[in-house]
């Protein structure tokens, strides 16, 4: 016990005095939440757009101080004939132009009836879907008011309700994501380089001939990680509940729970790789890229699973990311109990089991 | 009983077609409470051989025991009783000198203070910086520390693999006396140095070339086995001096040795030969005198009679 006690300690002495990797390990987290809270969102916001009225009466005048008042739009540009369209594309500042024609108010007075066209930049898909979105919706809108006074007959309305998340945020979906994120990192990059160092410097051919059990230098390397990864997750959590204002709707002792569960996957993971690596180079680039790639692109943090081809979502099931990121959301967002998440966390345990059997197996006792 | 019995150990790198015998069939035994040098330039198979020795490689045949016990079977028994400094500084830079003592005294069941007499004289020279980080040490201290950590424990039989590599020439001194000390405490110890200087300091020695044995003798014997007569020689133009040597038919071996070349004759008789020869040559500050062979002229020999 003194001498795992003495191992434990020399490992916090590692992390304590190399500053800028304890930097990174505490700093990470909240850095990836302000960023992808504050600066990486797709929701569209004070897009710039330009507007061409040939009609210029007083409908289409209501219309556009309708646009310009949403906060989804910014009029850039008033232009004044079909040849500019083009070129304000060009400049690539507007993404979208609403095209109004002559006689706009007269034809919607007269014929019940008028059309607006929307040209967007479609370079980027998405952001050209949302915009386009944006401006019939502010259109609609509009058109429902004005309908208003006169009943139409047969009108079907839509009425939405978004379940969980009502105000459409983003963080309720990247808060579990970086969650993941960093665990994995922390615990299978971090475990995985600080084994392989010892055995890079020569220091693990010493531990070798001594009294010491390969598994106690492993647990004990195991654990100062367990502990900062720890107070990463309440990192993480206060600063999306409070900065962020994503609520935890489910029992935080699951939550946590569940997260030690994670967390010890990943650690098995970095043992995992350390014993089956020799440098610190190959140990960091293997958790890049066979862990760290996969988990962003296949978790469903980034890309929704479900609308993947047949084989990357049969990959998709070997990433532990995938089961821990399902289970923050259940818990997290929807605030659901253990009986909606039993099968991930069957998953879960079940790659812990055979990770840290590999490990233990893979682990030389032998420098060859 | 030997402390250290090695027998038939081959050791072969690499697979089938590019495949490197690093240790050819070694066998030798240390007595207890000697120190056993294994002496060999640089890739002769030092390290595998500690290796083996000390339970980190496998060899591909042969048997070996330290301390009477067996380096596979008893694998863990060897690993409690030895130590073992390895030929690259292996301690933990960014802990300091204490810190690195404490932690090795800790990992095998000890205490600084119980085994404090075996160390005094190697610690109480770096006691002084035992708050310092250990990779900010100089060459000579970083060894002491080594040291100390491979014996903080008492070990029974001590493994240094090339303690002396890149240690200053004051300071390699230093570290025979305290071999010295630990010898007369009663510790086997096994050391290897590619410094064939340094192999008079051993009781033992055992000349090691691309993993073949080429002797196993005391530093004495090894020099009396050198019965060819030496003669070192110095001219000025040292190349064509030693081109001419080379020629001639009384000369067995003859190649460069410090300022001197160092000349082999075939005969006893040979050496008068060669100093009429080359006074008659006219050189300019010529010089010849008679030589004992050491080590390296015996390791030499040896090396080009394989």
């Amino acid at each position: 016990m003194k001498q795992f006690l003495s191992f434990v300690k020399k490992e916090f002495y590692h992390i304590f005095r190399d500053k800028r990797t304890m930097f990174i390990l505490l700093g990470m987290p909240i850095a990836q939440i302000i960023i992808f809270g504050f600066a990486l969102t797709n929701e569209v916001k004070n897009a710039k757009i330009a507007i061409l009225d040939h009609s210029k009466d007083a409908v289409t005048a209501s219309l556009i101080t309708e646009i310009e008042s949403s906060r989804y739009f910014e009029i850039e540009e008033s232009l004044s004939s079909d040849k500019e369209i083009e070129a304000v594309f060009h400049k690539g500042i507007v993404k979208l132009v609403m095209v109004i024609p002559a006689h706009f108010g007269e034809d919607l007075q007269h014929f019940n009836k008028a059309q607006i066209q929307l040209i967007a930049d479609a370079t980027d898909p998405n952001v050209a879907n949302q915009l386009t979105n944006y401006a019939s919706a502010i259109v609609m809108d509009y058109q429902k008011r004005i309908t208003y006074e006169r009943k139409l007959p047969y009108t079907i309305n839509t009425e939405m309700r978004m379940l969980y998340n009502p105000q459409m945020k983003g963080a309720y979906n990247f808060v579990p994501g970086v969650m993941a994120m960093v665990l994995l990192l922390v615990c299978t990059m971090m475990t995985a380089i600080t084994i392989v160092r010892e055995k890079e410097t020569g220091t693990m051919e010493i531990l070798l001939v001594s009294p010491v059990k390969p598994i106690m230098v492993v647990i004990a390397k195991a654990i100062p990680y367990l502990l900062l990864s720890t107070i990463n997750i309440f990192s993480i959590l206060i600063l999306s509940v409070f900065v962020l204002e994503v609520p935890i709707n489910g029992s935080i002792t699951l939550l946590l729970g569940v997260s030690i569960l994670f967390i010890l996957v990943s650690l098995a993971l970095g043992l995992l790789i350390s014993a089956a690596t020799e440098t610190q180079q190959t140990a960091m680039f293997i958790s890049l890229i066979a862990l760290f790639l996969p988990t962003v692109m296949l978790s469903g943090f980034m890309f929704p699973v479900e609308n993947m081809p047949t084989p990357l979502r049969v990959v998709s099931n070997i990433i532990p990311a995938k089961w821990y990121y399902n289970i923050v959301k259940s818990v997290m967002i929807k605030g659901l109990g253990v009986s909606a998440i039993w099968k991930e966390l069957l998953v879960l345990t079940g790659m812990l089991l055979f990770f840290l059997i590999l490990a233990i197996k893979k682990f030389k006792i032998r420098l060859a | 009983m030997s402390a250290i019995s090695v027998k038939n150990i081959i050791k072969t790198y690499g697979k089938k077609k590019q495949k490197v015998t690093a240790l050819n069939d070694i066998s030798f035994d240390v007595n207890e409470g000697e120190i056993f040098g294994i002496i060999g330039p640089d890739g002769a198979g030092k390290t595998s051989l500690f290796r083996i020795l000390t339970t980190l490689l496998l060899a591909d045949s042969g048997s070996a025991t330290v301390d009477g016990l067996d380096v596979i079977k008893d694998l863990k028994e060897i690993r409690k009783k030895v130590g073992y400094m390895p030929g690259r500084f292996s301690l933990y830079q960014d802990l300091t000198v204490e810190e690195n003592l404490q932690f090795f005294a800790t990992i095998f069941n000890t205490s600084i203070n119980e085994n404090y007499e075996l160390i005094k004289d190697i610690y109480v020279q770096i006691e002084p910086f035992k708050n310092r980080r250990a990779g900010k040490l100089s060459g000579g201290m970083k060894q002491k520390l080594a040291l100390s950590c491979a014996l903080i424990h008492r070990p029974s039989v001590l493994f240094l693999d090339e303690p002396t590599t890149g240690v200053d020439a004051v300071s390699r001194k230093e570290f025979w006396e305290m071999l010295k000390g630990l010898k007369a405490q009663g510790i086997t110890i096994l050391v290897s140095t590619p410094y064939m200087d340094e192999a008079r300091l051993c009781d033992k020695v055992l000349l090691l070339q691309k993993g073949k044995v080429l002797s196993i003798n005391t530093p004495d014997g090894v020099i009396k086995d050198f019965e060819n007569p030496l003669m070192a020689v110095k001219a000025k133009g040292m190349l064509p001096l030693l081109e001419k040597i080379k020629a001639m038919d009384i000369v067995k071996d003859a190649y460069p040795f410090g300022e001197y070349h160092h000349v082999v004759m075939k005969k006893e008789e040979n050496v008068e030969q060669l100093k009429s020869n080359l006074t008659k040559a006219d050189l300019k500050e010529f010089e010849i005198k008679r030589v004992e062979a050491d080590i390296e002229d015996c390791f030499i020999q040896l090396m080009k009679e394989e």
